[in-house]
């Protein structure tokens, strides 16, 4: 599904290196965790996936089912079924959050030759997915984050995977800023999402964000590289030891 | 004080030849005494304070320029709106293409008529409310047209109308000079929307001059046009008294020089004035003024100005506002917002905003920005598979929301919308 070889990446204003060499294979239907410290590159490498301007890309390869990511603009990226799960989905005043799926929605179903969804069919659609999520009418119509909790960000953006049905998702911290009980309801939308032909990238600080989407494989990221890959109890080692030892470790 | 040569000079050279109309006494004494008020103030000129940001030189000099006739390619706008059609050709009435000037709760005159009639309501507004509005600020083209008009509507609500007047100003001839002035009075209690629509010469002077009395309700509507190389001044001066609504809102697509003046007074306590409006410009030839003063001269009232404007490859955009709160006029509660959004390095944004508060118990605000599409959402959008273009336009729309928000009327909001949306895809 996801193949990432040897990916190095600078700050394009900056001239700073962030990713030096990251390899990653994710297959059809897994769930690979990312742990690591701060500043150990994990959102950069979340972005570049996506496209996001502002970095420039100095080695190495990522492709979707073989395709070039990096040559991609995002809405290539996005048609061609990768989403990301923003650490902090984007306000934006004055679109609704219903034109906005919609308008997403469509737009990639045309960019892969598909038929537009009715007006009809998107709203029973739509109505169907937010309520598992307890997405209420009002927040379906308010401009796009505009005034949402944290949590209902999240909410929102799980909401926005659910009805774009990317086969390669990203998550980008999205544990972070959300109470136990938000936790689990975004964890239980994301592994209603799991299916054969589906893998998610899951980027987080913590392990408990793991005790409720279960990864196959957790990878330990540092200063720009995987440094170590393992089964879910590297989490929690992690969780009981903290990065130090295991940085020690590979050092 | 005497006026400077180069004004006396322009001032003399657009009045040579001008003769005033004939009418019933009152009028010819409401348009001498007009033409003697221009003479006194003299035309605009760039050194005007109030005309720094743009230039009134092809407002004053003598012959309109040339203005070519815009090829519509779209149905008129509110074509569906059921309402009383009043179409003027170049700034002359058009019987044939006008409907019957009647609707229940209104009067609907033209103006030729009620200026040559000696006894006539309209004797205590036409010129008078201008008048009014020509203190602190001079605004000469405005007593310039009082003084020549011939053409335009007077109307008067005597209860809730029936259905909205719609005002629609055709362009045909390319050097045609038209000349507007409407007077509407809103009674007690009454409540009418007035639309407006198209560019109506290749040069327009437009005066309109509302009075709302107590609990009336004023709502207008305008947009434009999109001919691209005709000159508009307007100006509406509006008299509000207690408990009443008035709301303007303007869509200024294209047109290469706009100067759209409104100049409101609240004379009564608890009343509303909200004036509003959106532009999208591409191009140097492109140049929007907006300039509006607000008087607060009552207790407990509230005023809003909302102005957005989008430009792009050159376009000049300028927001002139000012609230005034006199003396006395405790719990006023102002607001005031400007914005532009700039596609692009080569477009400029001018802005003067201004506040003046003589009153200790009020709530006034004020802002103003300039900038370009948030790089951030754009970035989220495009990463939900929107494309570029589509991001950009939808973004575009999104700044111009709260403008547009200030039409009541969803049906006349849509319908500009539309015409938004159909200026974005043409230039996509």
């Amino acid at each position: 599904m996801l193949e990432i070889k040897n990916l190095a990446v600078d700050l394009e204003e900056e001239d700073k290196s962030i990713l030096k060499g990251v390899d990653l294979t994710i297959e059809p239907g897994k769930v690979h965790a990312i742990m690591g410290p701060n500043g150990s590159g994990k959102s950069t490498l979340s972005y570049v996936l996506s496209g996001k301007g502002g970095y420039e890309v100095t080695g190495g390869s990522a492709t979707l089912d073989g395709a070039d990511l990096l040559d991609m603009e995002p809405e290539e990226r996005a048609a061609a079924g990768l989403f990301l799960a923003f650490q902090y989905p984007v306000e934006i005043p004055g679109v609704g959050n219903m034109t906005f799926l919609r308008t997403a929605m469509n737009a990639q179903r045309k960019a892969r030759g598909e038929e537009e969804l009715s007006a009809g069919d998107f709203l029973k659609l739509v109505r169907e997915k937010a309520k598992t999520l307890k997405i209420d009418a009002d927040m379906l119509k308010r401009p796009v984050n505009v005034g949402f909790s944290g949590g209902e960000k999240k909410r929102n953006e799980i909401l926005q995977m659910a009805m774009l049905e990317p086969r390669m998702c990203v998550l980008d911290e999205t544990d972070s800023g959300l109470d136990v009980d938000a936790m689990k309801l975004v964890a239980e939308g994301v592994n209603a999402l799991r299916s054969e032909g589906r893998s998610f990238l899951v980027i987080t600080h913590y392990q408990r964000l793991l005790d409720h989407i279960q990864p196959d494989v957790v990878h330990i990221m540092a200063e720009g590289r995987i440094v170590k890959s393992g089964g879910p109890e590297l989490a929690l080692e992690v969780e009981n030891n903290g990065y130090a030892d295991i940085l020690a470790e590979v050092a | 004080m005497a006026l400077p040569q180069v004004k006396q000079d322009a001032t003399a050279a657009r009045l040579d030849g001008i003769t005033l109309p004939q009418g019933a006494s009152w009028a010819s004494h409401a348009r001498k005494n007009a033409l003697s008020r221009v003479n006194a103030m003299g035309l605009p000129h760039r050194r005007d304070e109030y005309w720094k940001f743009t230039d009134p030189v092809t407002l004053v000099q003598p012959d309109a320029p040339k203005a070519a006739v815009f090829q519509q390619d779209e149905a008129p706008l509110f074509e569906d709106v059921d309402r009383v059609k009043v179409v003027f050709v170049d700034g002359v009435f058009d019987a044939a293409q006008s409907s019957d000037l009647v609707a229940e709760g209104l009067e609907i005159e033209r103006l030729a008529d009620a200026l040559a009639t000696d006894i006539h309501w309209a004797k205590d507004l036409y010129g008078v409310l201008e008048t009014r509005g020509q203190m602190p600020v001079a605004r000469p083209l405005a007593a310039l047209n009082t003084a020549t008009a011939t053409d335009g509507v007077v109307i008067r609500a005597t209860g809730k109308a029936q259905k909205p007047v719609s005002l629609i100003y055709l362009h045909q001839n390319e050097t045609s000079d038209a000349v507007i002035h409407n007077v509407i009075r809103v009674e007690a209690g009454a409540e009418v929307t007035l639309l407006e629509t198209g560019p109506a010469a290749a040069r327009f002077s437009k005066v309109l001059e509302v009075d709302v009395a107590d609990g009336g309700k004023f709502h207008h509507v305008r947009a434009q046009g999109r001919d691209h190389e005709r000159r508009a001044v307007t100006h509406c001066f509006a008299r509000i008294d207690s408990g009443s609504l008035f709301k303007s809102f303007t869509l200024t697509v294209n047109g290469s020089l706009t100067r759209n003046e409104c100049v409101i007074e609240i004379v009564g306590d608890e009343a509303i004035a909200h004036v509003a409006g959106a532009c999208v410009g591409d191009g140097k030839d492109f140049h929007h003024d907006d300039t509006v003063f607000v008087t607060h001269d009552a207790v407990n009232c509230e005023s809003r100005q909302v102005f957005k404007k989008v430009l792009r490859n050159g376009a000049v955009g300028v927001f002139q506002g000012k609230i005034l709160v006199k003396e006395g006029a405790q719990k006023t509660d102002g607001y005031q917002i400007s914005q532009s959004l700039l596609l692009d390095g080569d477009s400029q944004f001018l802005a003067k905003p201004e506040l003046e508060i003589y009153a200790d118990d009020v709530a006034c605000s004020h802002g103003s920005t300039s900038g370009a599409i948030d790089e951030t959402a754009l970035f989220y959008l495009r990463s939900r598979g929107i494309d570029h273009t589509t991001a950009t336009n939808l973004l575009t729309l999104a700044f111009l929301a709260e403008a547009l928000e200030e039409i009541e009327d969803d049906v006349l909001a849509g319908a500009l919308q539309d015409q938004l949306e159909g200026w974005l895809a043409r230039r996509s």
